[in-house]
């Protein structure tokens, strides 16, 4: 237990689920970046997944929409302290995106339109983990929570689940990405707490 | 472990805190830190706040009606209590003295904290790296840091934006931030924009429409 602070009792907004250490539950759905909002036009969006050996897939909007489509329900949580709970998605499984790609890859950095970048273990895109989403709440997602498409890993804090999503390189080696490479914990896991470097 | 040591009332509803953090290894401007708070009974809440200077552990918090922290910080917590302080954190959304280049700050409401310690931080320089501040409040009673902004300072430029009531006689009827605020001049600037997410969308997509390169805006989102 930390210092009693003299005096606070705290809010205590009980809810009936349990959240992971140091979360608060929001409504409503805050928006954070490090930079301006990119506004990338559907018909030039395309995703490009790599692998080590340099061989590339690439999807365009259609084809992407083309595939077979999920609709997870999810509670998300930022490292920023907010967590959100059941939140409807719609999108590609990386199950299915990653099908056909042959890789002995053990790491994923994912990059992003405006130059975003974060890293995750190959194995946590897989599994039913992870998806390619492009429909939030029943509509288009909107740029400002990564429209057309972004990346959702609601285990890992959502910094990892990169807005804008562009590109996917399939390393041997683990490559830390932009809040990474800033102080913030390589694996980000909300349920241990894996804020910052040394978590 | 922090020490509160000296507290300043910024506005009705804002309050400066400086705080003694034996150890503390020091800072950027335009990190932040981590606030901790622990009941009694074990129970803790914990908000995110930017150091507002770029030499002393000091935060400038905005009271939320209905918040959890934020009351808390600005109405009980008295000189020499004791809170868990976690930082400094975030080395993205800061300014250096040796960048060099010319620097646009745009701030809404309690948004000016990190931009303050840039401000500080180029003072501390002397340098003569020039920059400008677009600063959006709701009443001229709002403004942070009131009287030290006022006072002319060589190469920095501060425009006020009045969203709600502007002062009489002021030029500019109140209303929100335009691109006209953000002063006119080359885009070629690093830009640091801070305040709730609203104001920092629209704030960065007026600088995007006037040119500015999006890799030299940087956002802060105090949520
Ligand atoms: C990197 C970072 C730096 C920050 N720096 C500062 C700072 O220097 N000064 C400062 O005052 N705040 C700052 N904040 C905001 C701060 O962390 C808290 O969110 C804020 O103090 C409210 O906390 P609370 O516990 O009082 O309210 P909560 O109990 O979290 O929320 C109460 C209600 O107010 C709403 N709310 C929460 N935050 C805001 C807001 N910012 N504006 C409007 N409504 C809100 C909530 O949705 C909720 O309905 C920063 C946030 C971040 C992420």
């Amino acid at each position: 237990m930390g210092i009693v602070s003299p005096g606070f009792h705290g809010r205590r907004r009980e809810s009936a689920v349990k959240l992971p250490p140091g979360q608060y539950l929001t409504e409503d759905f805050p928006v954070l970046s490090a930079g301006p909002t990119p506004r990338i036009p559907v018909e030039e969006w395309e995703l490009t997944v790599t692998t080590e050996t340099g061989r590339q897939h690439r999807w365009t909007w259609r084809e992407l929409l083309d595939l077979p489509s999920e609709t997870p329900r999810v509670d998300i949580h930022c490292v920023t302290k907010w967590s959100k709970l059941g939140t409807d998605w719609q999108g590609v499984s990386l199950d299915v995106l990653l099908a056909d790609v042959d890789t002995a890859a053990d790491f994923a950095l994912v990059s992003s339109y405006g130059g975003y970048t974060t890293n995750l273990p190959l194995e946590d895109l897989l599994d039913g983990q992870a998806w390619i989403v492009y429909r939030y709440d029943g509509e288009e997602l909107a740029p400002e929570h990564g429209g057309p498409v972004r990346l959702l890993v609601p285990h890992l804090y959502f910094w990892k689940s990169a807005k804008w999503l562009r590109g996917i390189d399939l390393l041997t080696e683990d490559e830390p990405g932009f809040w990474e490479s800033a102080g913030y914990h390589d694996y980000g896991d909300p349920w241990r707490e894996q804020r910052y470097q040394g978590d | 472990m922090a020490r509160l040591t000296e507290t300043r009332q910024e506005t009705g509803t804002a309050r400066t805190l400086v705080f003694d953090v034996p150890g503390w290894p020091g800072h950027l401007a335009g990190q932040h830190v981590d606030v901790r708070l622990t009941a009694a009974d074990g129970y803790a809440a914990q908000r995110s706040y930017s150091l507002s200077a770029p030499d002393r552990v000091e935060l400038s918090v905005q009271r939320i009606p209905d918040g959890e922290v934020s009351p808390y910080l600005t109405d009980v917590l008295g000189v020499g209590d004791p809170v868990e302080i976690r930082g400094p954190v975030g080395g993205w959304f800061v300014w250096r003295p040796g960048a060099g280049r010319d620097v646009l700050l745009v701030a809404g409401g309690s948004g000016i904290a990190p931009l303050m310690a840039m401000i500080r931080a180029r003072r501390l320089a002397g340098r003569g790296t020039r920059f400008r501040l677009a600063y959006s409040t709701r009443t001229p009673g709002d403004v942070f840091y009131a009287d030290e902004l006022r006072r002319p300072e060589p190469g920095l430029d501060v425009t006020h934006v009045y969203t709600r009531v502007a002062p009489d006689g002021w030029p500019r009827p109140p209303g929100r931030l335009m691109a006209a605020d953000l002063g006119d001049g080359p885009p070629d600037r690093d830009c640091f924009v801070c305040g709730p997410t609203g104001f920092v969308e629209s704030a960065a997509d007026l600088l995007l429409a006037r040119g500015h390169d999006p890799r030299r805006i940087k956002t802060e989102r105090f949520g």
